[in-house]
Parts: C-alpha cells; structure tokens; sequence
C-alpha cells in the first residue's frame, strides 16, 4: 500500500504507481473492428432518426453507421465531420445518453441503444490516425476574421470559416489550444493527448493561425479586434467560478473544481498531484462529477458530492451520477455549504444545510449537518470572466440571435460564453459552426 | 405429446429430420455423429463408379453471403461427390446402418449415364442394406461438365432413362433428387415419374457466384485468383424450394408422387412448412454445417410442440394441407381487402414503414399526428400491400387486417360484399369468361 494513503490533508502519491494508468485509462475502450461491425448491424437505418435529430449538429447518424457497416470507415467519418469537425472529441465526451442514445429506437424497443457514440469514435479515430482529411478550402476571399478562444467553438468556427476561403487567426488565453477540451474534461474520457491532435486535425485545412497566450481585454481588446478584422467570433468560455457565500470559503483547501480539473489534465506524473484524504464536491454538474471522480481515482478515501437539490435536478447525467456512484463518491442531496470549518489554518470539515423547496423556492432549514474533510472543491457553475466589451449580455452570457450574431454587427458568440443551447461540447460546435456559415453570409453578401 | 415418426416411401425414421447428401455426411464418423445428435435419417454423401476417386479443390471450397450480424443466409460450394474410395464408404455405410437400425440410411449415387455403370453400382450399394438410393441429377458444378449430375436433371428423357436403369437392377426405392437450374420443375418430375421413381428430392443446390474479391476480380470462392459458379444453398433458398416442390405436388401429372423436401430448412417451422406444401419429410444440410448436428433437437421440440397446439397428432394430420391453396394469380379473390394496422404500443418509431411507403409505394403512412412522430397508415391510401409489415423490424407491429364484409374500402369507396371474384371474369380482362372459374 502507497504510504501516504491514509495520511490526513491534502497529500500526493496516495496509491501504488501502477494504480494511476489503471485509475485514469480510457473509461470507453475503443471499439475493434468487430465490435463495430456488429454493433452497426443493430442500428435500424430509421427515417428521419430521432437520434439524428437529438444531435446538437444534427449529424447524419443512420448513414454513418450504415456506411461503418459495409466496411467504409472512411465515408463515415466523412459523413460526421461534415456536420461535426470536432466529431472525434464528442464521440468521447458527449452526453450520449441523454441526446442520440436516448433518442435511439432501440433504447424504446429495448432499452439499449445503438452505441452511437462508440461507433462515431470508431469511424473518426480511423481517419484522424490515417489523417484523412475531407474538405479543400475554397478559393481565398481575401477575408481575414478573428476567433477568441480555442476551445470547441472557435476551433468549429475557424474550420468552417477556412472552408470558405476565408483567414483566421485565432487568439487564445491558455498556453494550449483545444479549450476546455485540453483542460476542462476529466482525464479517463480523453486519453494519449488527443485534443491536441485534434486541434492539429482541424487546423490542417490550412489558413488557420492560433495565437497562444492572447488573452481578451488583457493582451487586447474586443473593440480593436472588431476594427482590425473583417469579422470576430467569441469563442471564450466562461472563465469565472461561482463563489459559495459560505464562511471560511478562502481557507486553503478550498479549490476550483475546474482548475483541480485542468491541473490534472496537465500533470505529467499524478502521482505528483495532492489530494485530500476526505473530499467534499459541491455542485451537481458535470465538472462536480469529473471533480469528485477523479479526487477517488487520484487516492481520496472518502468523496462526498453535495448537490443542494434533489437528484432529478442535477445537471450531471444519470450515467456520470452512476459513474460516480460506482466509482465509490458518495451523492448526498438537498444539502447547501453554511460554513468550511478551518482549524489551524487547514480545512477540517463543512457545516451544511438542509434544504427544502417552500412554495417552489428552495431554502435552507435550521438543521445542519457536518462533513469531516481536507478538501472542497467548488463546482457551482462558472461566468462569464469578460464584461462583454460593449456587446450585450443576457442572463450573464453574451446575448446573440438563431444566428450567433451579438449586438455589435461585427461580432458573433457561441458556446459556453453564449447564450443558447446547453454548455455541452457538441453544442459549443454546432453554435461556432453555424456562426462561421452567418459570417460567411454577410461576408460575401447574401 | 405428437407422433413425429416418419415413413418415406417406406422407409420409416423417428423423426422427418434427414441430413441430404453433402459433406456432413461423407463419412461414418460425422454420421455417428449425426445419429447421436438424434437425426431421423442420412442421404449419403454420392458415390461415384469404382475406380480412382474424383479429386477436390485445395483452396476454399464454399462461398457465402451474410444478413445483419454475420448471420448466413446462403452457402455456395464447389465440392463435388465423395473423394473417398467407394469400397470404404459402402463398408462404412452397412456398419453405420448396423449400428441405427431404426434410422434412415439412404445412399446417393452418381455414376455416368450408360446402363452398364448404374448396373454395376446397385448391387454393391444394396449389399450395404441400406435403406434407399437417391440419385444425384442435381450437383450444378464440376460433375456436370462430365455429363453427370445436372447435366442429367436438365434433359428429362435422360432421367427417365436412369430411374428405369435403377428400379430394374434394384429392389431399392429409387428418390431422384432434381436440380432447379431448369425452367419448369415439373418435367423433369414427371420424367422421373414415369421411369417410376418412388420419389423426388428437391431442391439440389442452385448455379451461383457468392461474391466478387474487389481487390483481385476473382469471383468467390476463389482458388488461385479464378472461381467457378458453385450451388447455392441455405435460408436464402427456402422460398425457391418452396414453390418448386409446391408446383410438382400440385401437378395434376406428378400429384401423389412422395417427395423429400431440401432447401434452407433450418428451423422446426421451416420444415413444418415443407411438409405443409407436400413434402413427405425434409432434408437439411446448411443449417448443420451453419451450427452443427445439435439444432436438430430445436427442430424435433419446435414441430412437436407446434403440432400439440394445433392438435395434428401425426406428421399425416398436416402433411400437405398448404398445396390446395396454391393456386394461379388469375384465381386469386380480388374482392378480398386488408389494410396495414400498427400497433401503437410496439411502435419503436423507427419510420422505415412511412419511408418504404412513402418514396416507394403508395404514401399510405403518416409520420406526424398533432406535431408528434407517429406512424399510423391512411386507408383512403392503403392498397394493402404488406411491405411495411416485412421492412418492421419489430414482430407483429404492423399486421394486415382484413375488412370485413359490409365495411367500406376507403381507397376506392367501394364496399366489401364478401363474393370470390377473380381475374377471369374482370371487366378489365381482355380474355374474360362469362363464368367465373374457381380456383382448384
């Protein structure tokens, strides 16, 4: 047994050496051939599929599956990478089933869906490894437009933007592009550095210049760019995290889930990377999950996710909460953080609340319970880190139309920063994509 | 509990269940083997004449073409008849028969189409005291091209010829099986008829190419980058037996004459079906060499407990109850009107009823009610043609309702007055009769 498993605080090197590959290796095993044959055999080619339909980029599943089926990998990817240039990301991270799985027929008939997402990730890993690219840019229109932010949206947008003749630079904050698919997603759904090559798939289209460390109304700002360029796209996340409002919440110990998330992204020994020995996550989304999960696999010996509503409320999928809860973290609900108990300087627990909905709003009651801990993550929601620069906003997003227009005529949004749509990957790409086929239309005129 | 015991031109089996003449049945070994596995009977696999064996391919010998899942649905082969010396077969045959007595032991032959190769081969087989011989005038491939097997099964007045030849130098039941790489199945039946056969087998296997190799343009399966047309075999066959041994059992010429039933039976209800259409028992081949000899207990439980609930208690209480309705189009009942009917509650929403309909038939499926996906069909549309029950993937979903006398067509606004009329007496018919004739 590692030596410092058991030790109390926030310490490295809990498990054995071995144990990190095995905690943190790909969560879906790929498919070999034969598994996608037969697996593509059960899809019913449906008329205008549901699932089809449940895609955020609406990509053309039923053909790409039957394509797979008659021993064209190739066609398939194809046909995925028209509608999703990022459909390799997405077949790792999406939220299969609550989208096309959900919506597959065979989850009425049967309850078990077509593995969609497996067999997508089949067909776009065969091209992405012989990098087979699908499209040729047009001619240049001498346009020139600038992306900001490299994560899912910009990355869809400048790739379609390229298709159309058009030159992007993109700028992006972080020292990596591939946004919160280099640094947002927990290391078992994205394995052996494959946001990277994909951003090194996409970008192969030609025209495209990524500029890292440029970050908005820091390095420059919006304004600036919207004179200089022929169009801009905000691609750029929200990049703020909600505070708790709950006592002690500065002591040491008290972390953003999304920056534990990226640090761990980026280790490159996590048996470097410290972790409590009892772990508390508040939130209910995804990036609570991906937090609470990857604190067990790291060696945490209790992890306890809080969410302050009820299980049907949470944002995480009913697969990531089963995912957690097999993976050994606690879920505890209608519980809200009253106060993080600091002793000594150190974190040694969190007085929570019980909840209740009154008349419909939720509320906290007198009672209170206490959790023993050395660490609490923060996963309740993020924000917009940029005021906006003169666009509107809305809801504290930047507001944008169908199209992904913003207020000023110059700019568009899309993802996360945006308003519209979930905050999921796939959306993010359908919104960047879409914004790019707007921008070509005012571009050249239609 | 029913009576599944078999008697074939006299021949009598526990079951109807006989393996044809192929490479499961080659040798005593895979016959023990069937036996064990509880096979009523054994068609084995042709002799030839005496003398140095016909020698086999060394590459593959069988092509094939697959359903969802890899599942086979139709074998191709180009082996030809026993490589194995005759005398060690007719030895292995008569201590086979030893050991199962009261199992079917018939033997195929094939030798060259003079008198004096079938005299000389008929004592030696019935030395073996086997059961019955069936002639091979079916294999398509190889022997052919030496005047034997299909070459014969395609001139009637050869078969005529041998199944005299055999019923004179021999006291065995002569079962002369038929190739159905001919036009009209029935001559050859009747040829075979009047040399006086006890029966006839059908189908033997059909001429075929599986597949084309895109890579080397060698036709599947291939031996040294060239392939030969091989015979066809499996579920994919069925409906092409079917209808064959469908057209000889109601031929007034043939009507009566026994026959064994080959081509794609692979499941109790396959065979059933068989027997239905006037087989008097089934041979299967595919299937085992699909699955090996085990699938026969599904086959022997499944046709048991089907008889038990209709209430046959022997394979006579059905056998051949299917041939009376095989009729000509012209007789078919026009009046007769059914309508496509989905249920609600299987409906998975698949929609490939509405697409098959849609771009294909008679746009007779809606795909949207109030906003939402749903499939239901429009009568005012329906000609009743069944192709969204066979393109459903889900079982009874959609099943055809027939419109009850009174009720009113709703595609033609005509109503449903329950008289037979057919085809011979339609307005629409050039050739039509004053009387309408029945079906037979």
């Amino acid at each position: 047994m590692a030596e410092a498993r058991l030790q109390e605080g926030i310490a490295p090197a809990r498990l054995d050496p071995a144990d990190y590959a095995k905690n943190f290796s790909d969560l879906h095993p790929p498919f070999d051939r034969h598994e996608a044959l037969v697996e593509s055999d059960r899809c019913y080619f449906c008329y205008d599929a549901p699932c089809m339909n449940a895609c955020p980029t609406s990509i053309d599943i039923p053909l790409f599956i039957r394509e797979i089926s008659t021993g064209n990998p190739e066609g398939a990817a194809a046909t995925i990478f028209s509608q999703n240039i990022l459909g390799g990301m997405c077949a790792r991270v999406c939220p299969t089933e609550q989208l096309c799985e959900e919506a597959c027929v065979r989850e009425e008939a049967e309850g078990k869906p077509v593995k969609i997402g497996l067999l997508q990730r089949y067909a776009t890993d065969i091209a992405m490894d012989r990098n087979l690219q699908f499209f040729t840019r047009r001619e240049s229109s001498g346009k020139h437009i600038a992306v900001v932010g490299a994560g899912p949206a910009g990355l869809a947008c400048a790739h379609r933007l390229a298709l159309h003749g058009h030159r992007v630079t993109i700028y992006d904050g972080r020292s990596k592009p591939g946004g919160l698919n280099e640094y947002g997603i927990a290391s078992y759904k994205s394995v052996d550095g494959f946001a990277q090559a994909e951003v090194d798939y996409v970008t192969a289209i030609g025209g495209i210049n990524i500029e890292q460390g440029k970050l908005l109304g820091q390095d420059f700002s919006l304004a600036a760019l919207a004179d200089s360029y022929d169009a801009v796209f905000l691609g750029i996340g929200l990049g703020g995290v909600n505070a708790l409002r709950a006592e002690g919440e500065d002591a040491p110990g008290v972390d953003n889930a999304v920056d534990f998330i990226a640090e761990l992204r980026q280790a490159t020994d996590l048996s470097k990377l410290p972790v409590g020995r009892r772990v508390v996550v508040i939130g209910g989304g995804m990036t609570a999950v991906d937090a609470a999960v990857q604190s067990k696999l790291l060696g945490a010996e209790e992890v306890t996710l809080v969410y302050r509503r009820g299980k049907a409320q949470m944002n995480a999928s009913e697969f990531e909460q089963d995912l957690a809860a097999a993976k050994g973290v606690t879920i505890r609900h209608w519980l809200a953080p009253k106060r993080v108990i600091v002793q000594f300087g150190t974190v040694t627990g969190i007085e929570l609340s019980y909840m209740q909905l009154r008349d419909g709003t939720l509320t906290a009651t007198d009672a209170t319970t206490v959790i023993a801990c050395d660490q609490v993550f923060k996963a309740i929601g993020q924000t917009l880190a940029s005021d906006g620069e003169g666009v509107e906003l809305a809801g504290g997003k930047i507001a944008v139309d169908r199209e992904g227009r913003t207020s000023n005529p110059k700019v568009w949004a899309g993802g996360d920063c945006a308003t519209g749509g979930d905050d999921l990957t796939v959306t993010a790409v359908a919104e960047g994509r879409d914004a790019a086929e707007s921008i070509n239309r005012m571009l050249i005129g239609l | 509990m029913a009576d599944i015991r078999n008697t074939f031109v006299g021949i009598k089996s526990p079951n109807p269940f006989w393996l044809a003449s192929a490479p499961p049945t080659d040798k005593a070994y895979n016959v023990e083997r069937a036996f064990k596995a509880g096979w009523g009977g054994v068609v084995w696999k042709t002799l030839g004449e005496e003398g140095p064996p016909v020698v086999n391919v060394n590459g593959p010998r069988y092509g094939a073409i697959w359903g969802a899942d890899r599942r086979l649905l139709g074998l191709n082969n180009i082996e030809l008849i026993t490589d194995r010396d005759l005398y060690k077969n007719l030895t292995e045959i008569k201590q086979v028969k030893k050991n199962w007595p009261d199992r079917a032991m018939i033997v195929s032959i094939m030798v060259p189409c003079e008198e004096e190769s079938w005299k000389a081969i008929l004592p030696l087989v019935e030395a073996t005291e086997a059961d019955g011989i069936e002639l091979n005038f079916g294999c398509p491939h190889g022997m052919s091209e030496r005047g034997m097997g299909a070459a014969v099964g395609q001139v009637p007045e050869y078969i005529e010829m041998v199944v005299r030849w055999c019923k004179q130098y021999s006291r065995m039941p002569v079962i002369t099986k038929l190739t159905p790489n001919i036009a009209d199945i029935r001559k050859p039946a009747r040829a075979a008829k009047h040399g006086g056969t006890d029966a006839v087998s059908l189908i033997n296997t059909i001429n075929s190419i599986t597949s084309v190799n895109l890579d080397t343009f060698s036709p599947e399966p291939s031996i040294d980058g060239r392939g030969s047309h091989g015979g066809y075999c499996g579920p994919a066959v069925k409906p092409i037996a079917l209808s064959m041994v469908s057209e000889i059992a109601r031929d007034p010429d043939t009507y009566g004459l026994p026959i064994s039933g080959i081509g794609g039976v692979t499941t109790w209800r396959d065979a059933a079906e068989f027997l239905a259409l006037g087989a008097g028992n089934v041979q299967v081949c595919t299937a085992a060499m699909t699955y090996g000899f085990k699938i026969v207990e599904e086959m022997i439980s499944g046709l048991s407990n089907w008889m038990d609930s209709k209430g046959h208690r022997t394979l006579d209480d059905f056998a051949g109850r299917a041939v009376r309705n095989v009729t000509d189009w012209q007789y078919l009942n026009l009046n007769y009107i059914s309508k496509a009917r989905i249920d609600q509650d299987l409906c998975i929403k698949c929609g490939r009823c509405h697409i098959a309909c849609e771009d294909t038939s008679h746009q007779a499926i809606m795909k949207e009610k109030d906003g939402r996906r749903h499939f239901e069909v429009m009568d005012d549309e329906c000609v009743g043609c069944n192709l969204c029950v066979n393109v459903c993937p889900v079982d009874d979903c959609i099943t055809m309702e027939t419109l009850p006398v009174g009720a009113i067509d709703e595609r033609t606004g005509r109503i449903v007055n329950g008289q037979y009329a057919n085809w011979t007496t339609h307005p629409n018919n050039p050739a039509r009769k004053e009387v309408i004739e029945p079906a037979e």
